[in-house]
């Protein structure tokens, strides 16, 4: 064996050893729910719980319209700074990045600060204060969570739109044309369906996972219902945190083979 | 009046000191084909963007069938647009991308169908209609570009270097396919290019520009045959360029590095300036000692011999200047050495006097 071979192995095994062992760990540890039985019994309990699927779908509904949102707002926003603004491509970068370096903790105490009483401006009420009912702090929520999926969304847009020739197809279709919707949603967003997933997914990854924005704006979802859960109960949480792996590794795998579909489409047969 | 007209039309990027585009005026009939021709960044494709809408000019007009359009968004222009790269939506089928304009337009399904068809029709891919772009040959990929461009039939097609992508085969291939395209349908058609043999062949009329001016308009026997300007000149065809004194202005006499030539008429330029003059390779012949006096001769010695199989391009060099001209190959004589003396001859309708930017610019051209 080649040395530089055996150190490629070496790293490579440390890296997964690194990676697995914890995993495995949770996972053996979730399996011994009863005493001196190997089963699925926290699973099972865990799954029978109504809190779980009901801060489950919450979360789900949560993270489907911040897809929305946030695909509605950075698609066009990413496509507009490519065509016509490109010098300003740097300014928009660092400003999807801000929620890296801004606490998802100071964002919450922002929001609460800003929106717990109705802006006013002299008689006029422009907006009642938003934390007043479910739907309006939904809102909030869902505000704070696209700027969370902020820069994973925009990286994904982003990429996807360098890989076609948005100006030429642009042109095409205005020649032919179309208005700005039409290129929009019959040009644009169908080819970029490979990003679109990919941003969608992560998303969806971090919506189901976040714990700061729901806990401090009280809203029942399921990254605060897993972090009670584990206050209370030992085995339930290795076991919801397995099957939390489990879903994002499907996500990569179905990214993965959309992309990949994607590229073979479009360098397939020249 | 005519189809399309540009009238002092001028394009100036807020970046850039120089313009792009500059007094351009042009006026194209209905149903012509006109190639606007020249080296890069010349503007050609800033010209055409504009007649498109893509760009707005700094100043001027765009008439098209007496509509002015010169604000008009391009999407309202109704004209129909092929791109180098092709521009497929990638997302579409053929037939569903040939369709796009009409899908756009809202006509009916039963009128965009019959459409489609006669549209693959045209450019002989009834077969791949279910294919994506991706499946498809370069060349193939074009002919769907030119389908779904005149598929909303409109008033004009503009073309922007459309076979600069592909490979030197289909290229004539496909310039054939498209010259009988625009011929049956009857569409006017603006064709950018830098290739002047592309333009040659297809057009009615070549615009040859250069930094953003027109040098000259004309068909292609006048801009080959006569061209006006020292740039037309050099980018046409493969003309011997050099510098002349004047000798005599009114007998037309000049001198080249020393040896004396006659033009057939009077040259506009006092004695003993220089003048840029331009021979054709195809009048240029190797002298046999018996022609007239009337024939120019030029001595010189040979520089290089280049075996082209029908032709042989020989290059003769006296001092400074080069005379390049091709004879047709005869497996009976011998080839002209390197080094060899020689005497060229030429009648004195093969002198052109040109006009424009003076020899130290010329050469950086
Ligand atoms: N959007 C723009 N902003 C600034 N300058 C531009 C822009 N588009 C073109 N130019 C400049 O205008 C000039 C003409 O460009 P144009 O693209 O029309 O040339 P062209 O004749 O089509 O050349 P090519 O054969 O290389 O395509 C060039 O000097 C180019 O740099
Ligand atoms: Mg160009």
């Amino acid at each position: 064996m080649k040395r530089s071979t055996f150190w490629g192995l070496f790293w490579v095994t440390l890296a997964a050893l690194y990676l697995f062992l914890p995993l495995w760990g949770a996972f053996d540890f979730s399996l011994r729910a009863e005493r001196d039985v190997i089963g699925f019994a926290s699973y099972t309990r865990a799954f029978a719980d109504d809190d779980f699927w009901r801060t489950f779908t919450f979360s789900n509904q949560m993270a489907f319209v911040s897809i929305i949102v946030s695909v509605l707002l950075i698609v066009p926003t990413a496509y507009w700074v490519q065509l016509k603004l490109p010098h300003l491509r740097p300014v928009v970068e660092f400003i999807t990045l801000l929620p890296f370096v801004i606490p998802a903790i100071i964002l919450v105490f922002g929001y609460i600060k800003l929106y717990s009483s109705p802006l006013e401006l002299g008689p006029l009420t422009i907006f009642p204060a938003l934390t007043n009912t479910d739907l309006s702090t939904n809102v909030l929520l869902i505000a704070g969570y696209v700027v969370l999926a902020l820069p994973y969304m925009y990286r994904s847009v982003d990429n996807g739109l360098r890989a076609i020739d948005v100006r030429t197809l642009t042109e095409a279709a205005q020649s032919l044309g179309a208005g700005w919707f039409t290129i929009m949603f019959r040009i644009i967003m169908p080819n970029l369906r490979a990003a679109l997933l990919s941003g969608a997914l992560l998303t969806f990854a971090i919506v189901v996972g976040e714990l700061t924005l729901a806990t401090f704006l009280g809203r029942p979802a399921f990254g605060p219902y897993l972090q009670q859960l584990g206050q209370h109960k030992a085995y339930e949480p290795a076991a919801l945190s397995i099957v939390s792996f489990l879903l994002t590794w499907l996500a990569m795998i179905l990214i993965y083979f959309v992309t990949r579909g994607s590229n073979a489409q479009v360098t397939g047969a020249h | 009046m005519a189809f399309l007209e540009l009238s002092k039309v001028r394009k100036q990027f807020s970046n850039v000191a120089a313009p792009a585009v500059q007094d351009f005026n042009l006026s194209v009939e209905r149903g012509e084909f006109v190639s606007f021709l020249g080296p890069s960044g010349c503007g050609k494709t800033t010209t055409l963007r504009m007649i498109a809408g893509f760009e707005h000019p700094t100043v001027g007009k765009i008439v098209i069938n007496g509509k002015e359009v010169t604000g008009v968004a391009a999407n309202k222009r109704k004209i129909g647009m092929v791109f180098q790269s092709y521009a497929l939506f990638p997302n579409m089928t053929v037939a569903d991308n040939i369709g796009f304009g009409l899908r756009v337009a809202k006509r009916p399904k039963a009128e965009i169908e019959p459409r489609v068809q006669e549209m693959l029709k045209l450019i002989h891919l009834e077969d791949k209609a279910k294919r994506y772009p991706a499946q498809l040959s370069g060349g193939q990929q074009q002919r769907v570009a030119l389908a779904r461009a005149l598929a909303i039939k409109p008033e004009l097609l503009l073309l922007d270097e459309p076979l600069s992508a592909l490979d030197a085969k289909i290229r004539v291939s496909l310039r054939n396919e498209i010259r009988a395209i625009q011929r049956q349908t009857g569409v006017t058609a603006i064709y950018v290019t830098h290739d002047q043999e592309e333009a040659m062949s297809l057009s009615d009329r070549i615009v040859v520009m250069s930094e953003g001016r027109m040098e000259q308009v004309g068909t292609p026997f006048e801009i080959y045959n006569f061209p006006q300007t020292q740039f037309v000149a050099s980018f046409v065809g493969t003309l011997n360029r050099m510098q002349a004194r004047v000798a005599d202005p009114s007998a037309g006499a000049l001198e080249v590095e020393g040896q004396p030539l006659t033009a057939a008429r009077a040259v506009e330029a006092n004695r003993g300036e220089t003048i840029a003059i331009a021979l054709r390779p195809e009048m240029i012949h190797l002298a046999k000692g018996t022609e007239g006096v009337e024939m120019n001769h030029l001595n010189g010695a040979v520089e290089e011999t280049t075996f082209l199989g029908s032709i042989v391009r020989t290059r003769v060099r006296l001092r400074d200047s080069v005379i390049s001209f091709d004879t047709f190959n005869n497996p009976n004589l011998a080839l002209p050495q390197r080094g060899e003396m020689l005497s060229v001859v030429f009648p004195r309708e093969a002198i052109l006097l040109l006009k424009g930017p003076s020899a130290a610019q010329e050469s950086a051209v």
